[in-house]
């Protein structure tokens, strides 16, 4: 493995039911966690809607795979950007997203919050400032 | 240069993997270098030896094993996607029961940490899907 570390921003864009890439972006995510680069995840458009809270997919026979979300902090995967802009075109805010939280190591293992909400400016900057974008 | 290629969406409903085969190639004739190819999603089933295209079109399955063949290149097709979508090789049909395989010449399942790494090691990652 290359001692090299990159930042790699995922990109979430699409609904987590509807199609598979939300549920295989998150596998991506898991998977890449063990190779120790700087992750990030980014939720956009309806991405957002990958991180409600409430999910129940009984109607429509498909895995309900939403609680995944609270294990990123175990795969120290503690930052969680949501777009403030596409929260408010869809009527939701950070309210209506999962709790998410990690221990953070560097202090004393305080548990703290992995989602922060920026704005559409604020997202460009970070995609800006990565080696890695991967857009599912 | 040396470039990753990460295809997304499988052959004919999408021209995402076309594309993709359009890049490789003149990325390689052009003197690049090209880590690694990488088919997650649907864009594993480019990986099928079993698809029968009419002859007046395109076999990008083919098409893509001539390339790997000419310029000795890395194709690599996701093994959870895959299993998903039917797609097995010798190994895995014997693990899961089956009675097939369909894993065409050039590809070869793997996992998720293949395309990690492709990143890693690659100048540039360059996706296509939709």
């Amino acid at each position: 493995m290359s001692d090299e570390v990159k930042k790699f921003l995922y990109v979430n864009r699409k609904a987590p039911y509807g199609s598979i890439y939300a549920l295989e972006s998150l596998e991506v995510v898991l998977i890449g966690a063990a190779f120790e680069q700087e992750v990030s995840l980014a939720f956009l458009d309806d991405g957002v809607f990958q991180l409600t809270k409430g999910q129940d997919t009984k109607e429509i026979g498909v895995k309900n795979f939403s609680p995944t979300y609270r294990a990123l902090g175990d795969y120290d995967v503690t930052k969680l950007y949501v777009e403030e802009e596409s929260l408010k075109e869809r009527g939701l805010g950070i309210d209506d997203l999962q709790y998410l939280t990690y221990e953070d190591e560097d202090d004393d293992y305080k548990e703290k919050p992995s989602i922060k909400v920026v704005s559409r400016k604020e997202m460009a900057d970070i995609m800006a400032e990565q080696d890695i974008i991967l857009s599912f | 240069m040396k470039f990753g290629v990460l295809v997304n969406e499988g052959p004919y409903t999408h021209q995402a993997a076309n594309s993709a085969y359009h890049f490789t190639k003149a990325a390689l004739e052009n003197g690049h270098e090209v880590e690694r190819v990488f088919f997650y999603h649907d864009g594993v089933n480019v990986g099928t030896r079993l698809s029968v295209p009419p002859q007046d079109e395109r076999n990008l399955q083919k098409d893509w094993t001539a390339l790997a063949k000419k310029h000795n290149i890395d194709l690599v097709i996701c093994i959870a996607a895959a299993q998903r979508r039917g797609l097995l090789d010798e190994n895995e049909a014997k693990r899961q029961g089956k009675d097939a395989n369909n894993i065409a010449e050039g590809f070869r399942i793997s996992g998720l940490g293949q395309l990690i790494e492709m990143g890693i090691k690659s100048d540039r990652l360059v996706i296509f899907g939709d």
